[in-house]
């Protein structure tokens, strides 16, 4: 990377605190962060040491209590829930361990969600939506509800909505968590071809070490504080 | 628009609650036809007969008798141009159940007057020549197997015989048809003539239970009616004159108004109504929690999400209560025996308008409290429940 680019993803003295009735607790204390566009980080960090906390700030889900949060230039902290919203659909997709599909909609309907809310014509909302199914490898699959389709399968249709609409950025929690071994290491697989053919940058939360191979690094979280940051293998 | 697909799968997500749902608002809503139906035949007498008649009667009561003698003198009011007078009879054929309308009228004039009244030729001179003589409605005669010629007894309520008998005996001499549907009410009455009665009856002769005055500009009504009731001021027997709308509107709110009751009704039908949707909408936006939180995280916006809930509401209201409207309105026509005193039951517009108007009400006001709630919602603490 040039050392005179700006990263994507830039975070400094990022703090969060949440209050449990007269109780505070200081999940984030101090974080500084940059992330190059097209990296692939693997953040991992024990139980409630704050990563989904993490991911949610700099996804724009949730604000810091100090600190500033900045991703491709637009700094988060001072936009109302509205705009947010739209920086949001615009910018970020997201990926879930659970998968939070709409059980009432067809694969490609969900994956169409994200385009409801551009100006695209309904054609053109329902070829993107295949497209990027396809992208996936589920084409096949695009009639079919959730309940109809494998975790796998699932996990892979909540990466098209997440791809849909181009977003630069793809934030990931534990989007193994619920899968076996050899579902995990095709989902990862899938992150990676994104990652390294299509250029998006990730940012993913995991457990499982075997999983944050895939990273092109990995990031820890202790109790609130980045401890020590490592290359991974996951090289091409 | 684009929209539409997504409140639609939100409603199918629990087929069986919606459905539920669905047909109790249904429910609700064909009532409100029937009532309103009725309402707007009540409230719109004007319909069902001529501008150009006044009935008075008796200022105290309905059914005080006034004098013959007023007959004369309405008719010599300028203005005036036939009057015919009538008397109540309230004769019952073998059982009370049959109940109709029977009438001694002034014959000559009271056909006159009534052009609605559809007579075979030959029929209005029989009638004035027998004096037992009777015109029943062609719906009437055929619900009783009836046909001219017939010899028909009716037991008196109000009016025995003065030979001591209650059984008055009447000849039928022709069948009244109505010349349109707003004339309903003839194919179901029995009218016979008032020298009959008034001779025949044990008490009350010379006397008249109303007059009917046929005006001759029924712009000139109001002016006429207060003619007729200053002429009798100050008389032992006063009078009230009115149109024959306010007539029947007076007389129809003898039975209560209905008016009234119908809201009644519908107000503790809303009631429920509002609770059971009310309950289903809470439950649905409940379940959800978490699939609106990810609309949220994708970037729909919390107005967006308040008109999705919104408009799932409102669709299931509109569903519903139009489906409700639309089987009123295609059942209504059924009820022929409720027609026959009244003009014909149909849900006009202005009951269309109403329902639609209490549909988007009713849709606002069960879709609005789970709808701030949804729109209130905390995306990362709603995901972190999952
Ligand atoms: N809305 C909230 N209010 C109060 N406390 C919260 C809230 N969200 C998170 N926390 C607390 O903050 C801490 C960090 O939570 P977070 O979910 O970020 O951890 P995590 O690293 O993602 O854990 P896991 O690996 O279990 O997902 C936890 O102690 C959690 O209980
Ligand atoms: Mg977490």
């Amino acid at each position: 990377m040039p050392a005179t680019a700006t990263p994507l993803i830039a975070l400094r003295g990022v703090c969060k605190r949440y209050f449990r009735g007269q109780q505070s607790v200081d999940v984030l204390q101090g974080i500084d962060l940059d992330i190059e566009e097209g990296d692939f980080i693997a953040l991992m960090g024990p139980s409630g040491s704050g990563k989904t906390t993490l991911l949610n700030l700099i996804g724009g889900l949730d604000q810091p209590t100090a600190g500033s949060v900045s991703v491709d230039g637009q700094r988060l902290e001072g936009l109302t829930s509205a705009e947010l919203a739209a920086w949001r659909a615009r910018n970020i997709g997201f990926i879930f361990q659970f998968y939070n599909l709409l059980p009432m909609l067809s694969a490609r309907r969900n994956v169409e969600l994200p385009l409801l809310l551009t100006s695209l014509s309904a054609r053109e909302r329902k070829h993107r939506a295949l497209l990027a199914l396809e992208l996936v490898g589920l084409a096949a699959r695009a009639q079919h509800k959730p309940a109809e389709l494998s975790g796998g399968e699932e996990q892979r249709v909540a990466i098209a909505r997440a791809l849909v609409s181009d977003p630069r950025l793809l934030i990931c929690d534990e989007p193994t968590g619920d899968l076996d071994r050899h579902t995990a290491d095709e989902i990862l697989s899938l992150l990676q071809v994104l990652n390294h053919r299509h250029g998006k940058t990730i940012l993913m939360v995991t457990h499982d070490p075997k999983a944050a191979e895939y990273a092109r690094r990995q990031i820890h979280l202790d109790k609130g504080v980045l401890a020590r940051e490592a290359d991974a293998g996951g090289g091409a | 628009m684009k929209f539409l697909g997504l409140v639609w799968a939100s409603l199918l997500r629990k087929r069986t609650r919606t459905l539920l749902t669905l047909l109790s608002i249904a429910t609700a809503f064909l009532l409100f036809g029937f009532l309103d139906a009725v309402r707007v035949v009540f409230t719109q007498g004007s319909a069902q007969s001529g501008a150009d008649r006044l009935i008075t009667t008796s200022r105290v009561s309905f059914i005080q008798p006034l004098p013959l003698a007023y007959r004369e003198q309405i008719k010599a009011l300028p203005g005036v141009h036939t009057v015919a007078y009538a008397n109540w009879f309230g004769g019952i054929y073998q059982d009370r159940r049959n109940f109709f309308a029977n009438i001694a009228v002034s014959p000559e004039e009271y056909l006159a007057i009534h052009p609605e009244i559809l007579l075979d030729e030959g029929v209005r001179e029989a009638f004035l020549s027998r004096r037992a003589g009777a015109l029943v409605g062609a719906e009437l005669a055929r619900k009783h197997g009836w046909a001219v010629g017939d010899r028909i007894p009716l037991q008196a309520t109000l009016w025995p015989h003065k030979s001591g008998s209650s059984t008055w005996t009447f000849e039928i001499v022709g069948l009244m048809r109505a010349r349109d549907e707003r004339a309903r009410k003839f194919e179901n009455q029995m009218l016979f003539r008032y020298d009959y009665f008034d001779e025949g009856r044990q008490s009350g002769q010379g006397t008249a239970g109303w007059y009917i005055a046929k005006i001759r500009e029924p712009a000139e009504s109001a002016r006429v009616a207060l003619a007729i009731d200053a002429l009798f001021r100050n008389s032992a027997a006063e009078t009230r004159s009115q149109s024959e709308k306010e007539f029947n509107l007076a007389f129809a709110r003898q039975f209560g108004d209905v008016g009234l009751i119908a809201r009644a009704i519908m107000a503790a039908v809303y009631f429920t109504l509002l609770l059971v949707t009310g309950h289903t909408m809470a439950q649905g936006v409940r379940e959800r929690t978490a699939e609106l939180a990810v609309l949220k995280t994708l970037g729909f916006g919390n107005g967006l999400i308040l008109r999705l809930v919104l408009a799932e509401a409102l669709l299931m209201v509109v569903m519903g209560g139009c489906a409700g409207l639309a089987l009123a309105s295609a059942t209504l026509p059924l009820f022929k025996t409720f027609g026959a005193q009244l003009p014909p039951l149909r849900i006009a517009a202005e009951s269309w308008w109403a329902g639609v108007g209490v549909m988007l009400g009713l849709g606002l006001a069960v879709g609005l409290p789970p709808a701030v709630r949804a729109m209130r919602l905390g995306i990362t603490e709603a995901l972190a429940e999952r």
